[in-house]
């Protein structure tokens, strides 16, 4: 049975979530569908002290409170993964892997997962300290020496995180500088437990039945070495989740979906906002804004495209 | 059917490895984001594998020599014991169609 929604929206981070906030509150029937968690991204992060108005948040209860927020309204919630959109007469079909949904409009929030290094021994070893949650794993190597791939905002917060936990945290960076915000870069250079490794990048992770080590090559020198750690926390970036687009929606060569100022995509009546975006600032507050524009040009598209 | 009971280090013989029935162990701790989105799954799964499976959960905090033990470095992590042995292993937060699925293959 395929059920019918004015709004369908795909992905529950803070894009989808305020999107959902303000579909609902146009009141129009809305459905947010997550394949993974609420709050996407976020939900792994242990602090945000960039969304304006709060001083410091624990990424996972924000994701929860703008759930409960949009719930307020009337938003409706499915845990399943989208497949498929397929426009249609009076619409767009949204595939799910259980069960499908008619959508005057969709707005697709989809976001992007985190990048992984692709070298051996990454996957054997993750959740056996190869990691891509410092929140979630740090505490289970108190007083060990660790390491952190990446030199963005994410490596140097998680880094930071781990600090609490760790001995000492290796910054492991491809390049000689960081591309961290400059708060993140002074508070990750004034922290004594924070050790950086620069022009480096790590050419396998070994161990037998947890990490033990890295094997690490000097990308000015060549020159190869091993560093003992317990666990590598990896954050390099990330890849959009538009697979499922693909041939429907215009997107660029980073396979982002490219929009308007309104958050239309070359279909009418799709939208997309947040991280999936092109040109996206892949903030919190940009996401949410996004969602927001989304949902008032959604609602706007439906008066003008169906009847009431 | 009451919601998942805590298992500790000095408990874990008994209840888990001593069980007569197969035993999920939800390993967690407070602080953990997506460990509290698995346990609302977790208590609708022992509503419906009641009588069939047994459901405790561990914190990882204040038993860490278990943790250590089973090698958990991440968490949320899912084990599923039968007869003592671990059978089945789920790291990370997975929808409840996925646990199911991983759950009903560490049972078969």
């Amino acid at each position: 049975m395929i059920k019918n929604y004015d709004i369908v929206i795909v992905g529950a981070g803070p894009a989808g979530l305020a999107a959902g906030l303000y579909a609902a509150r146009a009141r129009r029937k809305t459905l947010l569908i997550e394949r993974n968690i609420t709050g996407g991204q976020i939900a792994l992060t242990a602090s945000i002290e960039n969304y304006p108005g709060i001083m410091e948040i624990n990424g996972f209860d924000l994701g929860q409170a703008m759930l409960q927020q949009a719930e307020k309204y009337g938003l409706e919630t499915a845990f399943t993964k989208v497949t498929k959109i397929e426009p249609q007469e009076g619409g767009h079909l949204v595939k799910t892997e259980e069960g499908d949904y008619m959508a005057k409009a969709v707005i697709v929030t989809a976001g992007a997962d985190y990048n992984k290094l692709g070298v051996p021994g990454e996957e054997r070893l993750t959740g056996f300290g190869v990691s891509y949650c410092a929140t979630c794993d740090a505490a289970f190597f108190k007083d060990m020496e660790v390491a952190v791939v990446g030199g963005g905002d994410a490596a140097m917060d998680e880094g930071l995180f781990v600090t609490r936990y760790a001995s000492k945290v290796y910054v492991i960076h491809r390049r000689d500088q960081l591309r961290a915000s400059a708060v993140l870069q002074e508070r990750a250079f004034a922290n004594p437990k924070m050790h950086f490794i620069w022009n480096t990048v790590v050419e396998s992770i070994d161990g037998k039945d947890a990490v033990e080590s890295l094997h690490l090559r000097n990308v000015v020198t060549g020159e190869e070495s091993d560093l003992p750690v317990a666990a590598v926390f990896i954050f390099i970036g990330q890849t959009p989740n538009s697979s499922f687009l693909e041939g429907l929606v215009e997107m660029d060569a980073g396979r982002h979906v490219i929009v308007n100022a309104w958050m239309e995509t070359s279909v009418p009546g799709i939208f997309a906002a947040g991280d999936i975006r092109n040109n996206a600032a892949r903030q919190v507050v940009t996401s949410a804004g996004d969602g927001a524009t989304a949902a008032i040009r959604a609602d706007h598209y439906i008066s003008s495209h169906f009847k009431s | 059917m009451a919601k998942p009971a805590d298992v500790t280090d000095s408990s874990w013989e008994t209840e888990v490895l001593k069980a007569d029935k197969p035993v999920l162990v939800d390993f967690w701790a407070p602080w953990c984001g997506p460990c509290r989105m698995v346990a609302p799954i977790v208590e609708e799964l022992a509503e419906e594998y009641d009588g069939k499976v047994e459901f405790r959960k561990l914190n990882t905090d204040d038993n860490p020599r278990t943790a250590a033990k089973y090698g958990v470095r991440s968490i949320p992590t899912l084990l599923v014991f039968k007869q003592g042995q671990p059978v089945g292993q789920i790291i990370g937060f997975r929808p409840k169609s996925d646990l199911k699925k991983r759950l009903d293959e560490a049972l078969a």
